[in-house]
This record gives C-alpha cells, sequence and structure tokens, in this order.
C-alpha cells in the first residue's frame, strides 16, 4: 500500500471559506448590476420627473426649452409599435409554429434555425442600413411609419420566433397525441390545443419584442427618421366613408427615444432636463411591459400544469 | 368473428427492427391483452393500430394489419393515419386529458369531424360519460376544469372521450399502470363491461389484470411474438418454455 | 346513435376530407413562408450592404481602406480608413466584456450553484432588467452620471469619452453573459453534481471544475452573444463617446465606432448615393464580417464542445 489520505480539517475549512468567500463576491456582483439601475432609475427620475406636466405630454418640441413636449413622440411611439405588432407577430407566431410542429429534420430547417440564431446577434443599426436602401429608396415608403414599423419589426421577428418555439415545447407530447389519436388534423391540434395552451408563452414573447421595440434608436435613425416634427400623424378617423383611414401611415414621425436621443446631444442643460424626463417615461413604460411579461409567464405557468 | 388481423408485420425505428413478423387476429367484442417484459415490443404493437408511430421520423412497417369488415389495410401509404384515429381510439399510460373542460374533452373527437350541433354532442357526452362510469360523479360540472379530477377521473374521461366517436377498436396502453389501486379496480370493471360494444386491444404489464379482464392474451418477447392463446389456457397450461417462465415470474 | 354518419367522414374520398387535405397542404405552405423569410431578411442585409458598398470601392481601394490612419469621408479632402473607426469598437468593446464577463459569469454561477429556487426566480427577472432599459437612457447616464462621477477621480477626463461608455455598455451587456450562462449551467444534469459531491468536493470546486466544463459550449455562446451585442451598441458609444474618430488605445480619450459614426451620418442630410451615403454601408458591411466572424467561431465552438450527457 502507498501513502494514505489523510483526512485533513485545516485543508476542508481552508475550502469551506473559499466557498464563503464567493458567495459573497457573486452577491457583490449581483448588487453591483442592481445598484447600478437603482441609480439609473433614481438619477433619471430626480433630475426629470419634476419637468412632466399636463404641458409637456401636449406639447410639442420646440426651441424653448421650457415649452417643449413629447407629443408627437408618444404619438409617434404608439403609431409605429402598432406597425410593428402588425408586421411582427402574425410572421413571428406562424415562423415559430413551423419550425417546432412542422419542420422536418433536413438542410432547410437547418439553415432557417441557424439563421434565426444568427439574425438575433445582427447589431440592430445594420437593419435601419438595409431598410434606408430598400424601404426608403426602392419601395419609395419614405421616412414614414411604416418604414419604421417594418424595421422595428423584422429586428423583433427572431424573439417572437423563439419564445413562440419555447412556449410550443413546454406542452407535454402526451397532449399532442392524445389529440391525434382523436384523429385530428396536425392544423387542429396546433388551433385547438397548442396556440391555446401556449398563449401565456407567446404573450410574453410578444411583450418583450415590443419593449425592445419601444427603446429601438439606432435603425431609426439610419433611416433618417431625426426630424423636427411639430405636428402629429393623419387621424385614422375621417369625415367621410368608411371613417376610418390608414394614411397616417405614409406620415414622417418621432418617436420617444429619438426625441430624448435629440435633447440629451445638446449643449443646454435645460434640454438635458428634457431628455431625463422623456427617459422617464421611456423607462416606466419598458418597465410596465417587462413586469406584465413576467406577471403573465408567472401566472401562465400557475394555471396550467402538466 | 375477427375485427383485425395483424399479418406478417415487422416494425423498425431508424436502425432498430422492433418487431420481428408478428402475426395475430383481433377477435370481435374480445378482449386481447398484449403482455410481456420491458422493452418486448408490446407498445409499440399497439401503436402500430392508430400509426401513432407516424408523428416521429424513423418509423418503418412493413406488412399488415386488415381492419375488417372492408378488410382495409391500415398501415398501406395511401391511407392517411387520421382515418384510422378516427375509427380506432386509444387510451394512454398516463391520464393526458385536455387542459380544457370535461365537456370539451368528451366531444373533441365529435367536433374534429366537423359536428357542430349542439343537441347531439350533448346527448353524445351523456352517453360517454355513462358508459365510462363518470356520468354521476361530473354531471353538476360539466363545464369545470378537466385538471380537477382525481387521476382514475381522468383515466375514465379519457376512456369516454375515446368512446364518444364510437372507435370500432379501443387500443388501451396500460391505462392503470399510474393508479392507485381502488381507481385500478373501477376501471378493470369498466373494461370488462366495455367489450359488449367495442373490441378492445389492453396493453398491460400486470399479469394479473391481463388474466382478470382478458379473453386473449399474446405474449411478446424481444420483438417476437411467442404465444397467443385463449388466456385461460395461457396462463394455466402454456405451449413455450419461455411464457412459462414470464408467468411464473421466473423473469420480466 | 348514428354510426354511418361518423362512419361518412372517415371515408377517403368524402368530399370534406378532401377539403381538408388541400387547407392542412395550404397551411403548412404559409407557414413555411413565414419560416423561410426570416432567412430573407438575413440575405436582404448581406445583398444590401454589399451592393450599396461596391461603388465606395470604384473609387477607393482595398489598400488605403484597410492601412490609412485617419477616417474623414465627409471633408473636403477625404480619407477613408477604418481603423480609427475599428480601433474605437474594439477599445469599447473590450472595456464592456472586461466588466461583462467576469461579473456575468460569478452572477450565473451563484444563481445556478448557490441560490435557491425563490432567490433565483427573483432575482433572474429583475437581473434581466438592465437588458431591457433602451440604450438611449444608457448613453444618457453614461454622458450625464457615469462621466461626472469618473471626473471626480479623474479629473482631467473630457466629457466625451470612451471609458464610462464601456462600462456602461458592460452593466447593459451583463444579462446576455449571465442568463445564457446560467441555462447552461442548469443543463448540465445532476448526477455530475452527484458525483462530485461524493467525493468531498466544495460547491465551488463542483461549479468550476466539473459544471462550467461540461456547460462550456452554452457558455461560449454566452459570451458570443455578448461580444455581438458589444459591438453593435450604438446609442451608447454615440451619446457619452463623442464622435470624432480617433486613432487612440487609450480609453480616456474621446472615439467613435463604427455605429456611432453612421449614426453621425445619418443625422445630417444624405442624398441617395453620396459618398456619404456609401461610407454608411462599407462601415455597416465592416461591422456585420465583425460580428458574423464572431457568430461563426461561436457556432465553431458550439459543434466542438456540445455537451452530451
Amino acid at each position: 500500500m502507498g501513502e494514505r489520505v489523510v483526512f485533513d480539517r485545516k485543508e476542508l475549512s481552508r475550502r469551506q471559506l473559499k466557498d464563503y468567500i464567493f458567495a459573497i463576491m457573486s452577491l457583490l456582483a449581483l448588487g453591483f448590476g442592481l445598484i447600478t439601475l437603482l441609480l439609473l432609475i433614481i438619477d433619471l427620475a430626480s433630475t426629470g420627473l419634476g419637468r412632466i406636466d399636463y404641458a409637456f405630454m401636449t406639447n410639442f418640441p420646440s426651441r424653448m426649452p421650457e415649452k417643449a413636449g413629447i407629443l408627437s413622440a408618444w404619438v409617434g411611439s404608439l403609431c409605429v409599435m402598432f406597425t410593428t405588432a402588425l408586421a411582427a407577430i402574425p410572421l413571428g407566431i406562424a415562423a415559430g409554429v413551423y419550425l417546432e410542429e412542422y419542420a422536418p429534420k433536413n438542410w432547410i430547417t437547418a439553415i432557417i434555425e441557424l439563421n434565426i440564431v444568427n439574425l438575433a446577434g445582427i447589431p440592430s443599426i445594420t437593419f435601419g442600413l438595409m431598410a434606408l436602401s430598400i424601404f426608403v429608396y426602392k419601395f419609395g415608403f419614405g421616412q414614414s411609419i411604416l418604414t419604421a414599423g417594418l424595421t422595428l419589426g423584422l429586428l423583433v421577428l427572431p424573439i417572437i420566433i423563439v419564445t413562440t418555439r419555447e412556449a410550443l415545447r413546454t406542452i407535454p407530447s402526451t397532449i399532442r397525441e392524445a389529440a391525434f389519436a382523436m384523429g385530428a388534423s396536425r392544423w387542429q391540434v396546433i388551433q385547438h390545443h397548442l396556440l391555446p395552451y401556449s398563449t401565456g408563452g407567446i404573450l410574453t414573447g410578444v411583450i418583450i419584442s415590443l419593449s425592445r421595440a419601444i427603446g429601438e434608436t439606432a435603425p431609426l435613425i439610419t433611416i433618417g427618421a431625426l426630424t423636427f416634427i411639430a405636428f402629429l400623424p393623419t387621424s385614422p378617423f375621417t369625415e367621410e366613408f368608411p371613417f376610418v383611414t390608414i394614411q397616417w401611415i405614409k406620415d414622417p414621425f418621432t418617436v420617444l427615444p429619438i426625441q430624448m436621443f435629440n435633447w440629451v446631444s445638446r449643449p443646454q442643460e435645460e434640454f438635458h432636463v428634457n431628455a431625463a424626463a422623456a427617459g422617464v417615461i421611456l423607462l416606466t413604460l419598458t418597465l410596465l411591459l417587462n413586469g406584465a411579461a413576467i406577471y403573465i409567464r408567472a401566472s401562465f405557468r400557475r394555471k396550467i400544469k402538466w | 368473428m375477427v375485427k383485425a388481423e395483424v399479418k406478417n408485420l415487422n416494425f423498425s425505428y431508424g436502425e432498430k427492427q422492433v418487431l420481428k413478423n408478428v402475426s395475430m387476429p383481433i377477435y370481435d367484442n374480445k378482449i386481447t391483452a398484449l403482455i410481456g417484459p420491458s422493452g418486448c415490443g408490446k407498445t409499440t404493437l399497439l401503436r402500430c393500430f392508430n400509426r401513432m408511430h407516424d408523428l416521429y421520423k424513423g418509423a418503418k412497417y412493413d406488412g399488415q394489419i386488415l381492419l375488417h369488415p372492408d378488410e382495409v389495410n391500415i398501415l398501406a401509404r395511401d391511407i392517411d393515419p387520421m382515418e384510422v384515429r378516427m375509427r380506432i381510439g386509444m387510451v394512454f399510460q398516463k391520464p393526458n386529458p385536455f387542459p380544457k373542460s370535461i365537456y370539451e374533452n368528451v366531444v373533441y373527437g365529435l367536433k374534429v369531424r366537423g359536428i357542430k350541433r349542439r343537441s347531439f354532442l350533448q346527448e353524445r357526452c351523456e352517453q360517454s360519460l355513462q358508459a365510462a362510469g363518470l356520468w354521476g360523479e361530473v354531471k353538476d360540472r360539466l363545464n369545470s376544469g378537466a385538471q380537477m379530477l382525481s387521476g382514475g377521473q381522468q383515466q375514465r374521461l379519457c376512456i369516454a372521450r375515446a368512446l364518444a366517436v364510437e372507435p370500432e377498436l379501443l387500443l388501451l396502453d396500460e391505462p392503470t399502470s399510474a393508479l392507485d389501486p381502488i381507481s385500478t379496480s373501477h376501471i378493470e370493471d369498466l373494461i370488462v363491461d366495455l367489450k359488449k360494444t367495442v373490441t378492445i386491444v389492453i396493453v398491460t404489464h400486470n399479469l394479473h389484470q391481463a388474466a382478470r379482464v382478458s379473453d386473449r392474451t399474446a405474449f411478446m418477447y424481444l420483438g417476437d411474438l411467442i404465444e397467443f392463446d385463449e388466456t385461460s389456457k395461457m396462463f394455466t397450461t402454456p405451449s413455450d418454455k419461455r411464457t412459462e417462465n414470464y408467468i411464473t415470474g421466473r423473469f420480466g | 346513435m348514428a354510426r354511418p354518419k361518423l362512419a361518412e367522414f372517415t371515408s377517403a374520398n368524402h368530399p370534406v376530407r378532401r377539403i381538408r387535405r388541400i387547407k392542412e397542404l395550404l397551411i403548412e405552405a404559409v407557414l413555411f413562408a413565414a419560416a423561410a423569410s426570416s432567412v430573407f431578411v438575413t440575405l436582404g442585409i448581406v445583398y444590401i450592404l454589399v451592393s450599396e458598398s461596391l461603388p465606395f470601392f470604384a473609387h477607393v481601394s482595398f489598400t488605403e481602406f484597410l492601412t490609412e490612419r485617419e477616417w474623414t469621408p465627409l471633408f473636403a479632402e477625404p480619407k477613408y480608413g477604418i481603423l480609427p473607426l475599428l480601433c474605437g469598437t474594439f477599445l469599447t468593446t473590450v472595456i464592456a466584456l472586461l466588466l461583462a464577463i467576469p461579473l456575468g459569469t460569478i452572477i450565473a454561477t451563484y444563481l445556478s450553484e448557490y441560490a435557491n429556487a425563490r432567490a433565483r426566480e427573483i432575482l433572474k427577472p429583475i437581473l434581466e432588467l438592465l437588458a431591457a432599459v433602451p440604450t438611449v437612457v444608457y448613453g444618457y447616464f453614461a454622458l450625464l452620471f457615469v462621466t461626472p462621477l469618473l471626473q471626480k477621480i479623474m479629473p482631467n477626463l473630457p466629457g466625451f469619452n470612451v471609458l464610462a461608455a464601456g462600462l456602461v455598455i458592460g452593466v447593459m451587456i451583463i444579462p446576455y453573459v449571465s442568463s445564457l450562462t446560467e441555462d447552461a449551467m442548469r443543463a448540465v444534469p445532476g448526477y455530475l453534481r452527484e458525483a462530485s459531491y461524493a467525493v468531498g468536493a466544495s460547491r465551488m470546486q463542483t461549479a468550476f471544475r466539473v459544471v462550467i466544463p461540461a456547460a462550456f459550449s452554452g457558455i461560449s455562446s454566452a459570451y458570443i452573444l455578448g461580444i455581438s451585442r458589444a459591438l453593435g451598441e450604438t446609442m451608447v458609444v454615440a451619446i457619452a463617446a463623442g464622435m470624432q474618430p480617433n486613432l487612440t488605445l487609450n480609453p480616456t480619450e474621446p472615439a467613435a465606432t463604427i455605429t456611432a459614426f453612421i449614426v453621425q451620418v445619418s443625422l445630417g442630410d444624405l442624398p441617395h448615393g453620396s459618398v456619404g451615403y456609401q461610407s454608411i454601408y462599407v462601415a455597416g458591411l465592416t461591422l456585420l464580417i465583425l460580428t458574423l466572424t464572431f457568430n461563426v467561431i461561436g457556432f465553431a465552438l458550439r459543434k466542438r464542445f456540445r455537451e452530451v450527457y
């Protein structure tokens, strides 16, 4: 027999200490992230919160900081979000359903899947460059709400596809088998079971993607959206039949993050206050959307237990 | 009377052959039990009857399962698996009700077939639940979620769901393996009762259950059908040594 | 009971069944088109960036593009050297990663190996909010909070500098690194951990010697995603780092990244087909090649170290 390994209490307590130190370090790391988030919120709120009033919400941008407001910005954000949702939600869910429920295991599927992973890593600004060339010039959509909505829609498409697939994947195969065994067709299984049972997950993805789109700035600057907009898009309601119009989709626009960027890049401190105020609103919207997503995910998880 | 006939059935998953040249009849209004140790292919054989394997890649059938009276080979390529599943019902190992109401669960197969008439659906819902021995327990809460039911009730609901479309053949894949003894005996009584109206094939791990409920038994081992006979005969005087070893508990 | 009524529907040639089959095929075709459309987005981006860049290389040589030390495409005497922009991009990315990778990995290890399920469920979504904050808000934070804070330590730090931008980007990508790393670590099966604990290893030893090596391919994708995000981040640098192309490795100076340059040009009037217009596509193509290179490396790593449990 060779040398015996001795039980060494000192060595043990050394390892215990290391373990303990690591736990403290990781809590510090976690704390660093959370405190930064908190500082950011406090900094923004302490500067900007006081600036938010009725006039700020209902005024157009102005050369005079105390008269400037975000009316055209928040209306623009709303219109762009609507267009983004319209473009991305059906396309994203359909693609997710195909990849999870239909796609055969072949090279075409492999390429599509690899592409979606890749697409999520492509810088957002290159989407703007593509949109500038295709939507603005080739298709002649101009610097419009439509261009912005489509651009952001394509940008968030991978988020919706991936969350749709994840939501479908949590449904156990026994449910699929039960439905197929009843003679249901593939589409019936999807329509009657898979989509209803994955609503929570899909909704979460949709909200997360909208929260991403609402704060996105760079691709919209690239399509040339940073202009002085002191008017609202065409109203969707008209006097004459059919009483609604989508004329607004062709109108120029500005959005909250662009307005904020505009103000923060000016040297005057008063504009920085405006920027902070716009930031408070933007951040509130984002946090609300994310909070809603977390809540929906949790409550659906509680509702359906497999 | 023969309801269905398995003829020279070979089945493989990818490279692996799971069923080897299986042939056996399924008698009308009788209960046929498939027994054998794990991995013998009994569940695989059962899932051939409603083409469940078609849902997954790499399944390959070779041979026939003829469904009488029209003698259609349900494994044929030009037969849509959906059609097969419309004629042959299945109940799974673990109760798998849809997370919908009890009513929606029972009438699901009818709705899938495009039947919308409410009075017909309601009538059929009651009949099926009654046939599954669940009507008395749930008649006041047909619209509450199926997931509120106990495991045994859920399994009977799944049986009602399968019965609602009047299957010609009912496949049961170890229907009591996830249940407690009381629910199990409930379901066993039900199965015996059901053979008046429907032909049943049941896979079971439990030899006593096979002996209690079935009329014919097939013993399978490593993908081969070793012996097929009347249950009473198989359990008293098996003709193959392996069958004897299995039912006397020497392996499995 | 109406048995023939049901049997009717099961007949293969029944018109209802035939319509249903056609409908099924149509639906599958539509869904496939939706999935395939994502490939066209990528192809579109690549095609546009390449085709809009080609005219640029008609009057700027490739050698000048790669070796010239100044980038001033909008000046009267334009110089077209991508190096200053590449330099700014690398500098911000490296600073961001120096912060995000250690912190993200430590946090992931804690959440996966130390924290209980409840703590994890609360901490993870809160941490992920860091990635949800709009980048323009981070830009504000870098310019008007972090830089003044840093100036208290380094009084000579200019108002626009790479350091603040890089640090803020680092904070922003912590959740990208930590979430995916944690997912990868938690996917490591419990029996590997148990085997390690069973021979008397501590949590930290189990985490670093068993779990992290086993989750290597997943962790590498987390890092690659973090790198992609940092390379492509635009607003923080455009706001806080100044937009002056600067060939320097000193993080306390102002500098421009590829993305900041695109923003700067886009802010001005941009006639279709002008040199300015072409130059942002060249810049965009360079950025795309950079990110794709990292994605390919990530893909190769994942393939090579794919876990088989």
